[in-house]
């Protein structure tokens, strides 16, 4: 008689049925994890861009507020991408000859809007609104990170709506006073509980049971 | 297996058509994105010649007419000439900013004599229709907040031109 399994057949066969086991939850595991890895998030993805803007001079080396640029951020939903006028406000006096500001040049020449890569890029399904937040006390550096530090724009947060809703369900570790909200280094003081919970009160914040239902942040 | 075949292939075909469902993109224009609809290819479009805006009214009104100076207004006008301004005229508007400290050409001092006897319109002009290097800010600027930063640059003169003697409490802390 032909022997048809060799002795180590036994093994191979459990090993087979354990990974027909283990297999879903490994996949699942693995789909989580790839989910919310910065490769599927694109966290700290730094963006080329058609010209090399560095907030780490303009903002950590200049000083010069959020708002010099992005002039929209306390009023409309959208916090604004400078128009090239903006740029050339000092770029028409410093720098005019940089080969590396030479497409700006060329679309203030032209009319024709600077092309830049788009970093933080929620969902269609997604109205996030820069004006509530500011108004509220929300700082820039909270969601976007140390842009001070930055050379070239990187998206320092995962954006994932787990993210969002770790806020939404308790705000007050986040709120500033107001005059802080541009403050790229603010940091919490020892009694924010106390303080957070205090805005929460005085800027009428919703409960934490509004801000996370579906219909604050989809349509 | 050859009568399956044809009935397969538009369901394959159906397949490949399926695109991303999650509706992570839709089918619209994004604020400032790109609009093949366009010749310019831009979603950001120029009213048609001879619109006008809404509230335009409110804000020519608003920058004809000067607010009441108050705590507030004065307030608001240091959060924006801090925010604005600042880069070339400096925080106490010497005209000594980091963009000036780093080249561009210095503006004039708000403590010159010249300056001091410009009435605020005069500034909310500037702001609205920009001098010299200066561009214009009408853009960046509320009318109403013209109004507040030119209340607040008086203010600034008047911290770097005040006397001792027409503040007698600070008479006393002063070392």
């Amino acid at each position: 008689m032909v022997q048809i399994f060799h002795p180590g057949a036994d093994t191979v066969a459990r090993v087979i049925l354990a990974s027909i086991g283990a297999a879903p939850v490994l996949a699942v595991g693995l789909a989580y994890t790839l989910w919310r890895s910065p490769y599927a998030t694109a966290q700290d993805v730094t963006r080329e861009q058609p010209v090399p803007f560095s907030h780490e001079h303009h903002v950590g080396g200049l000083g010069i507020d959020c708002r010099y640029c992005h002039t929209s951020v306390e009023k409309a939903a959208f916090a604004g991408i400078p128009p090239t006028e903006t740029c050339m406000s000092c770029h028409s006096q410093e720098w005019t000859n940089a080969p590396m500001l030479a497409p700006v040049r060329q679309s203030l020449a032209e009319g024709r809007p600077l092309i830049w890569n788009r970093v933080h890029n929620l969902p269609a399904y997604v109205y996030f609104n820069h004006a509530v937040h500011v108004a509220k006390g929300l700082g820039c550096s909270t969601c976007h990170g140390p842009v001070q530090t930055m050379k070239l724009m990187r998206q320092s947060a995962p954006l994932t709506m787990g993210w969002c809703l770790d806020c939404h369900r308790d705000p007050a570790p986040n709120l500033r006073p107001h005059e802080a909200v541009f403050d790229m280094t603010w940091k919490p003081p020892a009694d924010q509980a106390v303080i957070g919970a205090r805005f929460m009160e005085e800027r009428s914040i919703k409960s934490p049971e509004r801000l996370s239902e579906c219909s604050i942040c989809h349509r | 297996m050859r009568r399956v075949l044809p009935l397969l292939l538009p369901l394959l075909a159906a397949l490949a058509a399926c695109e991303d469902q999650s509706m992570r993109v839709q089918n619209r224009y994004e604020v400032y994105g790109k609009a093949p609809l366009f010749p310019d290819h831009a979603e950001a479009r120029r009213p048609p010649e001879g619109t006008v805006a809404v509230g335009a009214l409110a804000r020519e009104t608003a920058l004809r007419e000067p607010p009441p100076v108050d705590a507030a207004l004065l307030e608001r006008g240091r959060q924006r000439y801090d925010a604005i301004c600042t880069p070339c005229h400096g925080y106490t508007g010497h005209g000594d900013g980091m963009v000036v400290q780093r080249g561009f050409p210095a503006p004039p001092s708000y403590h010159e004599d010249r300056l001091r006897a410009a009435p605020a319109a005069y500034f909310v002009d500037v702001i609205t229709r920009g001098y010299g290097v200066m561009y214009v800010y009408a853009n960046r600027v509320e009318p109403r907040d013209r109004w507040a930063i030119a209340a607040y640059i008086r203010a600034l003169q008047l911290s770097q031109g005040a006397r001792v003697a027409e503040a007698p409490d600070l008479a006393e802390k002063l070392p």
